[in-house]
Parts: C-alpha cells; sequence; structure tokens
C-alpha cells in the first residue's frame, strides 16, 4: 500500500474531503467526474484503472467510544452516526504500478441515493455499477445502461440493503432444506412427547 | 473490426435484424450464461450479456457468519480455483488482524496457488480448443492432466475443488509425507503435457484463422475496461499482481510474465500457454527452498477486527481477484465484497464481439475464461 | 496446401499416439468403468461428517458430550443437536438426536476442527444418493454412529494420530491425577504430621523444652498451615 499525496488533491479541489480513517477520498457527487478525469491525467496520480465498485449501507446508528476522563473513570460518549450510503471506488495505477486510492461518493438520502456514473470516464465501471444498483439501488447518473443485472428485471427491492426484509409474498421453490428442518422438527417433537 | 469472409449483410438478402437468444442452456457459455444477439445476417451487430441465473447473494450471506464461516463458501466462487480463492480472503483478512505467517506456509500457499493456475489454465484451453469445434479430444487431454494435481489436492485438503484450505494465519494442515516428491513428479512432467498440447494446437492452420484478428482489444481498451489477468497481458499491458503487490513471498521468485502483442484471441490463449510455463518455473522454486517449521500463526478462531476497510487483491488464474472488507468491530464482517475477475471481463465482451460472426462470439466468450459461479455470486 | 495440412498433421499425430498408447499406457487412461470398477478412495477424502464411538456400544461408546460447538460452528447451519435427559429429566452428555442435513452439508470440515473431543469426523463414503429428497438426504444419530474401527479403516494416519492424542490425554489427566492424589496425600501426612507435632507440644509444654526443640516445632507448624491450603484446593 502506497502514501496517498491527498494533499494535491484537496488543494485543487477543495470540495473534496480527505477521510483520515480509511485513507479515502469523499467526493460529492457534482464534481466527481471532474475530480477523477484530474486523477486520471494527473501526473502524479495517472490512475487509469478503476479496480472495484462496491456499495455500502449505514443505517442510523450509535458509536459509543470510552474514555477516560481525569478522574481515572470509564466516560461513555454516544455519537449518533446519520445513515448514509456510500459508493466506494478502488482505483490502481497501472502505469505508475501504484494504488490503491479510494474514493467514496456518499449520499445521506438513503431512500433516494443518487451518485454521478463514472462509467463515461472508466468503460469497466459499467457492470460494476449496475450491480450496485441492482442490490442497493443507488442511481448512477449519466451510466448508458442502468437496469438489473443480477436480480430479475422485475424484482423490487435491494437485496443487499442492511434493512431488506426477505420477502414472504412470492412463490419460492420448496428447497429440501426448509423441508427437512420442518421434518426433524416433527421428529423432535415426536421424541419429545413419546419420552415424556 | 470487418467480419472476414463472404457475407451477404441484410439489405442485400432483403431480410431483418434476426434477434437470438444464445444461453442460458448452451455448450459454449460454460455455465448458465445467456447473450442475447442481434444479427445482421451471420454478424452481430449488438450483444448483450445477461446473467444472474446463478446468483445467490453470497455478499449477504457472509454477512450472517463469522470471518471463517466465510471460507468455505470461497471455494464456491471460481470453483476451478478454491485454493486462489482462499488465499484472496484470507489476505484481506489478515489486513484486518494483522498477523504474521509463518515462512511454510507462505511457501505452501504459493504451491497450491500456481498448482492452482495450472490446472485452470490448462481447463481453459481445452474449453477454448472445444470452442472452436474441436469437440472434446484435446479438452479432455487438459482434463486428464488437471486429474492429477486434483488428486494432490486431494490428498492435501481433503477435497478435490472445494479446498477451504488456507486458514487466516497460514494453511489448515500441514503436507502429508512423500506429497512433495509427488508434487515434483507432477510438476516435472508437466512441460512434456504442454508440449504435446501445443503441437496440438500452436500451428494448427485451423486454431490460427479462427483465432488471430478476433476479438481485439487494444492497450488502451484494455485498462479503460477494468480487464484484468491473461487477458491484459495478451494486450501487451505489463501488469501482473504478482510482481506489482509482491504479496506473499512472490518477491523471492524469479519469474517472467508473458505479454501478447495483438490482443486477440490467440495471444491470450498463447499467454495462458506461457503462463503455465512460468508457474512450473515457479514451483520448481518454491519446491526446492521450502523450509521446515509451523504452519499456522497462533490466531484465534473467531476474532473482533477493529472497525476498518481493507482491501486485498491476489494474481487469480483468471485476473484480479479482490475482497473488500468493512469490520465494524464484531465477529461477522459488514461489509464483504468480492472484485470477481471474470465478472469485470466481461464488460468488454460487447465491445469485442461486434461487427464479428456469431461462431466467433463464441470464442471471443471462451477466451475471456468466465466461471459463472463467480460471474452470479 | 501442404501448408495447411502441416499443423492439422502434426495434431493428428499427437492425437494417434494418444489412442495407440492408452490401450497399453496406464498414463494415457487414467479412467476406470465406474460402477463396474472402482478407484480407491484417497484416505485423506472428506465427504459428510460420521460421529465417533469407542468399544462395542454404540450409545455407551459414543465419544460426543452434546456441547453443541459443531452446530454453531457450521456455516450452513446443518447440524441439529438436543441433549439427551436420564430418567429424572437431567441432562446427560450425549445427544438425544444429531441429524446431519446431508443436503446442506458442504463437507468444510469446520465442525470436525472444532469439536474438542475428537467425536466428529469425516466420512469418504460417496454413494449417497437416495430415493426419497427429503428424510432420505437426513442423517440420523444412528446412522451417523460409526466405529472407531471403522474410522482407522478409512483414515488411518488421521485415526492413529486421534487416538494418540486421546492416549495422551487420558495420560496426561492420569498423571495430574495421579500428582493431585500424591499431594493430597502428603498435605493430609503433613496434617498428621502437624498433628502429632501439637500434641507433643502441648506434651512438652508441660515439661520444659529445650531452646533447639521449640525451635524444630515452630518449623513445623509453619510448614504445616501452608499445605493445608492446597489441600482444599485440590
Ligand atoms: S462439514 Fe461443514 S457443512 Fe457439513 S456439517 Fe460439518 S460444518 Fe456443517
Ligand atoms: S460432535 Fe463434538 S462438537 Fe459436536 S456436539 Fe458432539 S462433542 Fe460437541
Amino acid at each position: 500500500m502506497s502514501e496517498v499525496n491527498h494533499v494535491l488533491v484537496t488543494q485543487q479541489f477543495p470540495e473534496v474531503e480527505w477521510e483520515e480513517k480509511n485513507s479515502c477520498f469523499i467526493v460529492p457527487s457534482e464534481k466527481a467526474t471532474e475530480v477523477v478525469t484530474w486523477l486520471k491525467e494527473h501526473p502524479a496520480f495517472r490512475l487509469d484503472y478503476l479496480s472495484c465498485v462496491s456499495g455500502a449501507d449505514y443505517l442510523d446508528s450509535e458509536v459509543k467510544t470510552k474514555e477516560k476522563n481525569e478522574d481515572g473513570k470509564m466516560e461513555v460518549t454516544i455519537t449518533q452516526v446519520p445513515a448514509k450510503m456510500e459508493a466506494v471506488y478502488h482505483f490502481f495505477s497501472i502505469e505508475k504500478k501504484t494504488g490503491p486510492v479510494l474514493l467514496k461518493q456518499r449520499c445521506m438520502d438513503r431512500d433516494n441515493p443518487v451518485v454521478q456514473s463514472l462509467t463515461p470516464i472508466y468503460r469497466g465501471a459499467e457492470l460494476m455499477e449496475r450491480e450496485v444498483y441492482d442490490l442497493y439501488g443507488i442511481h448512477f447518473t449519466d451510466h448508458p445502461d442502468l437496469r438489473r443485472i443480477l436480480m430479475w428485471p422485475n424484482f423490487e427491492h435491494y437485496p443487499m440493503r442492511k434493512d431488506y426484509v426477505i420477502p414472504n409474498d412470492y412463490d419460492y421453490e420448496p428447497t429440501p432444506h426448509d423441508e427437512v428442518i420442518e421434518r426433524a422438527r416433527e421428529r423432535r417433537a415426536q421424541l419429545e412427547g413419546g419420552s415424556m | 473490426m470487418p467480419a472476414r469472409g463472404y457475407h451477404l449483410s441484410k439489405d442485400e438478402l432483403g431480410a431483418d435484424i434476426l434477434e437470438v437468444a444464445m444461453g442460458p442452456h448452451h455448450p459454449s457459455t460454460h455455465g448458465v450464461f445467456r447473450m442475447d444477439l442481434k444479427l445482421d445476417g451471420e454478424t452481430v451487430v449488438d450483444l448483450k450479456p445477461i446473467f444472474g441465473y446463478l446468483h445467490r447473494n453470497h455478499e449477504k450471506l457472509a454477512e450472517d457468519i463469522p470471518y471463517l464461516g466465510c471460507m468455505p463458501f470461497t471455494d464456491r466462487l471460481d470453483y476451478l480455483c478454491g485454493m486462489t480463492n482462499n488465499w484472496a480472503f484470507a489476505l484481506s483478512a489478515e489486513q484486518l488482524i494483522e498477523i504474521e505467517i509463518p515462512e511454510r506456509a507462505q511457501y505452501i500457499r504459493v504451491i497450491c496457488a500456481e498448482l492452482t493456475r495450472l490446472i485452470n489454465h490448462c481447463l481453459l484451453v481445452g474449453f477454448f480448443i472445444n470452442d472452436l469445434g474441436a469437440l472434446g479430444t484435446p479438452l479432455l487431454y487438459a482434463l486428464r492432466e488437471r486429474e492429477k494435481i486434483l488428486d494432490l489436492f486431494e490428498t492435501l485438503s481433503g477435497a478435490r475443488m472445494m479446498v477451504n484450505y488456507m486458514r487466516f494465519g497460514g494453511v489448515r494442515c500441514d503436507l502429508p509425507d512423500g506429497w512433495l516428491q509427488e508434487c515434483e513428479r507432477i510438476v516435472g512432467r508437466f512441460p512434456a503435457f504442454l508440449d504435446e498440447y501445443e503441437t496440438l494446437l500452436k500451428d494448427n492452420e485451423i486454431v490460427i484463422t479462427r483465432s488471430q484478428n478476433v476479438g481485439v482489444l487494444t492497450q488502451e481498451e484494455a485498462t479503460n475496461f477494468s480487464i484484468t489477468g491473461p487477458m491484459l497481458r495478451a494486450s501487451g499491458v505489463n501488469y501482473d499482481i504478482r510482481k506489482v503487490d509482491k504479496y506473499g513471498i512472490y518477491d523471492r521468485f524469479d519469474f517472467k510474465v508473458p505479454i501478447g502483442a495483438h490482443g486477440d484471441c490467440y495471444d491470450r490463449f498463447m499467454v495462458r500457454m506461457l503462463e503455465m510455463r512460468e508457474s512450473i518455473k515457479i514451483l520448481k522454486q518454491a519446491i526446492a527452498d521450502i523450509p521446515e517449521g509451523p504452519i499456522m500463526g497462533n490466531e484465534p478462531r473467531v476474532f473482533k477486527p477493529d472497525p476498518q476497510e481493507t482491501y486485498g487483491r491476489i494474481e487469480s488464474p483468471k485476473g484480479e481477484l479482490g475482497f473488500y472488507l468493512i469490520a465494524d468491530g464484531t465477529t461477522n464482517p459488514y461489509r464483504y465484497k468480492v472484485r470477481p475477475p471474470s465478472f469485470v471481463n466481461l464488460t468488454a465482451l460487447r465491445h469485442m464481439c461486434i461487427g464479428h460472426k456469431v461462431a466467433d462470439a463464441v470464442i471471443i466468450l471462451g477466451s475471456i475464461d468466465i466461471v459463472l459461479g463467480e460471474v452470479d455470486r | 496446401m501442404s501448408l495447411i495440412a502441416k499443423g492439422i498433421l502434426q495434431g493428428m499425430a499427437v492425437t494417434a499416439k494418444n489412442f495407440i498408447q492408452s490401450y497399453y499406457k496406464k498414463e494415457r487412461l487414467p479412467t476406470v468403468e465406474y460402477p463396474e470398477e472402482k478407484s480407491t478412495v484417497n484416505q485423506f477424502t472428506r465427504n459428510i461428517p460420521f460421529l465417533v464411538y469407542d468399544g462395542e456400544d454404540e450409545i455407551e461408546g459414543m465419544r460426543c458430550t452434546a456441547c453443541k460447538l459443531c452446530e454453531k460452528a457450521c456455516p450452513p447451519q446443518c447440524i441439529y443437536i438436543i441433549k439427551d435427559t436420564d430418567e429424572n429429566d437431567k441432562p446427560i452428555k450425549r445427544p438425544k438426536v444429531f441429524d446431519i442435513d446431508s443436503s446442506v452439508c458442504m463437507s468444510c470440515q469446520l465442525c470436525v476442527e472444532v469439536c474438542p473431543f475428537e467425536s466428529i469426523r469425516m466420512d469418504s463414503e460417496f454413494e449417497l444418493s437416495n430415493e426419497n429428497r427429503f428424510e432420505g438426504l437426513l442423517i440420523n444419530r444412528d446412522e451417523l454412529l460409526k466405529s472407531n474401527e471403522y474410522y482407522h479403516e478409512i483414515h488411518p494416519i488421521e485415526a492413529q494420530e486421534t487416538d494418540d492424542r486421546i492416549a495422551a490425554k487420558i495420560a496426561e489427566a492420569e498423571t495430574k491425577k495421579k500428582a493431585r492424589e500424591e499431594k493430597a496425600r502428603l498435605a493430609a501426612e503433613a496434617k498428621q504430621a502437624a498433628a502429632a507435632m501439637k500434641a507433643a507440644e502441648e506434651a512438652a509444654a508441660e515439661t520444659e523444652t529445650s531452646a533447639t526443640e521449640q525451635a524444630q516445632q515452630s518449623e513445623a507448624k509453619a510448614e504445616a498451615p501452608e499445605d493445608n491450603p492446597e489441600t482444599k484446593n485440590t
């Protein structure tokens, strides 16, 4: 893992945030195309290869941090973390053999997340962005062909979201597994009944 | 790329564009994969890859089980290369908990990964010839050789394909007695098989006319399409993660990275042939150097990494296999993302096929080297 | 035309060589005609788990203690265990129900790795097809139980290692037990000695004692209480 010269980027684009913890750039969607084109061309980066596009979903949560105060007592501070969705891009440079550089597009609106598609710049993102759309429901503007890819076309939900509940409203093929569990339970009940 | 040979367009024939659904059950799609082709006569004018028939939401599954429990599931991604899948996942998870891997385990990992590369490439070449129309025979020669290596894996891990062999901090069990000698013997005989295989195919005029200048990807296109692995190198880009990241102990071995010049199907096939020879070189060095010692660091079976993100990648036989893990301080991964090489390599399929004949689409698909277990996850 | 023929003829030669050699070289034709002929099963093969029992009786010799570690570790959750109870409804360390759903089991061996009692092991039986898709593929406890001899037959090396480990464990327990007994005995002796000393002391208190004797007594006293707590611990 090589060090990322993040100051260069944040100087050029003040809107871009550098997150130290995960060493990644948080890029606002309006700026994404511009930033990425610049990163691709800039001699210090030359990020010519987009390796991986992933989605990530975070629900509203609380983070508890324990710290010792002056009296030596443990103090628990609770910080509220708002829900968010992220599209995470991993870039590498084939020319300079460096990487990865992480870039995140974040949307705080989980109901209708929209980010900028990078497919016009990196054509390799096409299927990966479609996958993120399919599984997370993040819309990519300017994507040439945003359709479902792994789920079937009239599937309604986004299965990778953290609040996804497996729907019970469609006919699914009974698998041996479900049946077997049922029968195992029955037998268990029988045995228990018999022993009493 | 204009289609070669004698060709009548739809206007000359007074016909319409023909739509053909090729697959999901078709011998040349290597699984359940569908290509919706739009044909003008016999020439492909548009192509839509359609997949998801094997989708099982592997990534969601992994969020409910501990890190170690995910390991057997990774075998089922690219079911031809269980060892490299294991390694990629172990590598990413090891970045989360930062543990040392003993020397011997590192060597065992390299040996297993290179054997996997042999399996995958020789099988791929067999399938590739199968797609060209030489039904069966050359493929069975490849399967016969593969069988020997699978026997090695069976002796080592208990299973031929679903190995579930690597662990965080090492490997599950030590090499059984005599395993290394057997491995050395098989590796020593492999070049003879390769020579034979190459005579069968390399100068074959049918292979040459069918695959040269078919499905060309230039250097720029290949990078832009995020192509990885032998396919990228066939386009002339010198990028091998074994050399770039030097994960494991790959910096200790002396091997070359074969590069193609034209980026067509023939080059992809030749790059793989050459890569097998390089793998044999690595294997020979590793077998000679492997030290004695422990095979596992002392790592707990269940662990809770600090909240963080990591991306680990290796050069799997098909390309860059990466695992993007987000830990949230519990025993299960919060997010577990697989970056499957053959899925991403498929992006370029449409681009490569347009302008070629339907029969060429089959070869181009074969040269990408997809495994649907990995594409659909 | 001659150019076209060259590569193809080379290929043909290879095929012909393979064809002819397949009649007399095992290398070239490694297949066997299953099911009439069976190839040997590798002793390291794993397929579906089974439970090992020692000795003759399946139930008495069962190693499994129904600790449910394997149930928890199984990634696809295909093991079901219920603890057995005796007449008085007290749980005993033995499973009443131990089901493995072989249609779900993915032969990953994680259950084997977690079992602390060396009870669950991998079988190499591969002809598992069944007419009933549901009950037929659910393997229950009595079908799972197989003797240690069978284990030795299918995985000789592994079984020997397991046996050695168990023997070592038992031996260790033995020595520990012995050490404990020895300690207890020593402590008891010390106690006795102390008591005797005390009695002697009491007796001596009545008569006049020399300074050296007193010193000896107090030493013995100091020894005795040191030993006592250990006896309690063990
Ligand atoms: S082998 Fe794996 S899947 Fe099968 S019972 Fe054991 S843990 Fe479960
Ligand atoms: S097989 Fe082993 S791990 Fe499973 S319940 Fe029995 S003793 Fe426990």
